[in-house]
């Protein structure tokens, strides 16, 4: 069963078709990856289904319910976190109130009480911890490595228990070491129930991390399928040999 | 941030005394001194009011002095054409005043919220000046130019100033509790989150509209209820005069000067330039020289405490505590050690 569908997405920024025609699925459970080359209408897709820019034509549709048209924030308020693909954090709050940010379904009453507070600071608390960045719970965002900023991004999405999370380039300028954290997060992320759909330029990470991998191509889709059968598809070598 | 209000024991201690000593001032003081604490303690509700919008949110108004008049007008408006006598039941209408700029507000950040940065500063002028425009030309209602003179209260002498001291003290405690709440509040890191980075803050879930259309309301009431209580304090209103240009760069400079978006900024930067303003009119008089003052200040503050004056302070302290200067963030790198800049809690003012 899928649990986004994209379906005759279409999108032109004034003489370029960004996506075109694009039509794909992410099944319920899955780690989907989304490549191709660049410009080839990634992030364009992710700022369509996260309602960040109108789309020309086509349908969103997320546990069998359109979403296109909906503003980002209603759009996370039902269940589809997003990062951005340079690291995007707030620079003037500490670590700790980065993660206290995201808000999912909150009537007015809980905006201003105090009280629930705690017990999400607590969550926060533990979900730093697990990324290894509690250490820095006090110190502000703006003052992070940029791979610290990368999984304090990770980990703030999570914070409102999303069951989609588009990652755009999650390993994008990383060490190795970190990488490997990074793709173990998402793993462990994804054992307990969290869907993913990840763009990523790193053949190694989407091979590794992938049950699922869909190529994109001047904003259309080119192949899909498992990622092994994907690479040795010679469409998607000429796409990226530059044709 | 604040390092220097956190201090457990020092905060209830000082805020008790600061009450005391503001509760007192019109025992001890002499009817000038009494009508400089009017000022002093209007700009401490109008500052922290405008900080609530534009500290926390980083969306600056320049309009806010539309609020101010408004709130005026309608206080007087009701006296006049209700014929609401004058003595202690005007004050009792200055919560109407603020329910009515609440409206406006709620109608013009509609509009105006549509806009960002500069294009908002722009528009909340625009919409000062048809209001001021307003109230010049609807003669029958607001007296137009002649002013509109409001009922003069009974009590006179060198009491007069005193209940309006402690009308606008009320308001600027009540300001300075409501900016605490939000301060300490989802809500509020939600409006700290829109002036960081507005698109990042929709990303995760944040309705920004619907949160800055309340912080720009919850601004503009307050500060709607304080230009009530000053049309009846000076008894007699002119559009120029209440819907004052002026009056709304103060409350921004202030914020600026003592620190935007922390709590006890937009207090001290009130206090010292409004008592400085007032100085320099009772040496120099009723000239504007006080403008040069406030341009210098103003160039002052933005070349050498960017910050304000209070996160200026809490940061040489949180230094010093800390042994070592916490110079400014390097340029990021994945191997660097955890930064030392450390700021406990949560919300700090
Ligand atoms: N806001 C925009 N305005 C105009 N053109 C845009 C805009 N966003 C994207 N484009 C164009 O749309 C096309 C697709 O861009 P997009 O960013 O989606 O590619 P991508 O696959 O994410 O690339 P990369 O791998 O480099 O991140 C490009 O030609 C780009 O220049
Ligand atoms: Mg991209």
């Amino acid at each position: 069963m899928s649990l986004l569908e994209i379906a005759n997405l279409g999108k032109r920024f004034g003489g370029v078709v960004a996506v075109d025609n694009c039509s794909l699925s992410v099944a319920t459970g899955s780690i989907t990856g989304l490549i191709g080359p660049n410009g080839s209408g990634k992030t364009t897709v992710f700022n369509l289904v996260t309602g960040f820019i109108p789309r020309d034509r086509g349908d969103v549709v997320f546990k069998a319910q359109s979403i296109a048209g909906l503003p980002p924030d209603q759009i996370y308020g039902l269940g589809i976190g997003r990062t951005f693909q340079l690291a995007r954090i707030f620079p003037r709050l500490t670590t700790l109130e980065n993660m206290l940010v995201p808000v999912r379904r909150a009537g007015w009453r809980a905006l201003l009480s105090q009280r629930q507070w705690s017990h999400e600071q607590d969550r926060a608390m533990d979900m730093l911890e697990s990324m290894d960045i509690s250490q820095v719970a006090g110190t502000l965002g703006g003052a992070l490595s940029y791979g610290q900023r990368k999984l304090l991004e990770l980990a703030a999405v999570m914070m409102a228990r999303p069951e989609l999370v588009l990652l755009d380039e999650p390993a994008g300028g990383v060490n190795p070491v970190l990488l490997e954290r990074i793709a173990d997060h998402i793993r462990q992320l994804n054992a307990q129930g969290v869907t993913f759909l990840l763009v990523e330029h790193n053949m190694g990470f989407v091979m590794k991390l992938c049950d699922e991998v869909v190529v994109l191509h001047q904003g259309r889709v080119i192949a899909s399928g498992n990622p092994r059968d994907v690479r040795a598809n010679p469409a998607v070598l000429d796409a990226y040999l530059g044709a | 941030m604040n390092t220097v209000l956190r201090l457990p024991a020092l905060k209830p201690a000082g805020l008790g005394l600061a009450l005391a000593a503001a509760l007192a001032v019109p025992l001890i003081s002499d009817p000038g001194t009494a009508s400089m604490a009017v000022f002093i303690t209007m700009y401490v509700g109008l500052a922290t009011a405008w900080n609530i919008m534009g500290g926390y949110t980083g969306y600056i108004s320049l309009g806010h002095a539309a609020f101010f008049g408004f709130g005026a007008y309608t206080l007087g408006l009701f006296l006049v054409h209700l014929g609401i006598p004058a003595g202690y039941q005007p004050f009792l209408l200055v919560p109407v005043a603020g329910v009515l700029t609440a409206l406006l507000a709620a109608l013009i950040g509609w509009i105006a919220l549509r806009t960002r940065a500069a294009t908002f500063v722009i528009v909340t002028i625009a919409f000062m000046f048809m209001l001021q425009l307003l109230a010049e030309n609807l003669v029958n209602l607001t007296g137009g130019g002649a002013g509109l003179g409001l009922p003069v209260p009974s009590w006179g002498g060198d009491f007069f100033a005193i209940p309006f001291y402690y009308a606008m003290l009320a308001l600027a405690i009540l300001g300075v509790t409501v900016s605490w709440v939000i301060r300490r509040s989802k809500f509020g890191l939600g409006l700290l989150a829109i002036r960081d980075d507005e698109d990042k803050a929709l990303a995760v879930g944040v309705p920004t509209r619907a949160f800055k259309l309340a912080a720009f309301v919850i601004s503009a009431a307050l500060v709607g209820m304080i230009g009530g209580v000053y049309g009846y304090f000076i008894t007699y209103i002119y559009p120029q005069f209440v819907v004052d240009p002026l009056i709304g760069i103060s409350m921004v400079l202030m914020v600026f000067f003592g620190g935007l978006g922390t709590l006890s900024g937009p207090v001290l930067g009130a206090i010292v330039l409004e008592w400085s303003q007032l100085q320099f009119a009772y040496h120099f008089g009723a000239s504007r020289l006080y403008l040069i003052f406030y341009a210098a200040v103003f160039l002052l503050v933005i070349r050498f405490l960017p910050q304000g004056v209070v996160p200026s302070i809490a940061d040489l302290v949180a230094r010093r505590r800390h042994g070592r200067a916490a110079g400014p963030p390097g340029p990021a790198s994945d191997s660097a050690e955890p930064p030392t800049r450390i700021r406990p809690g949560l919300a700090s003012p």
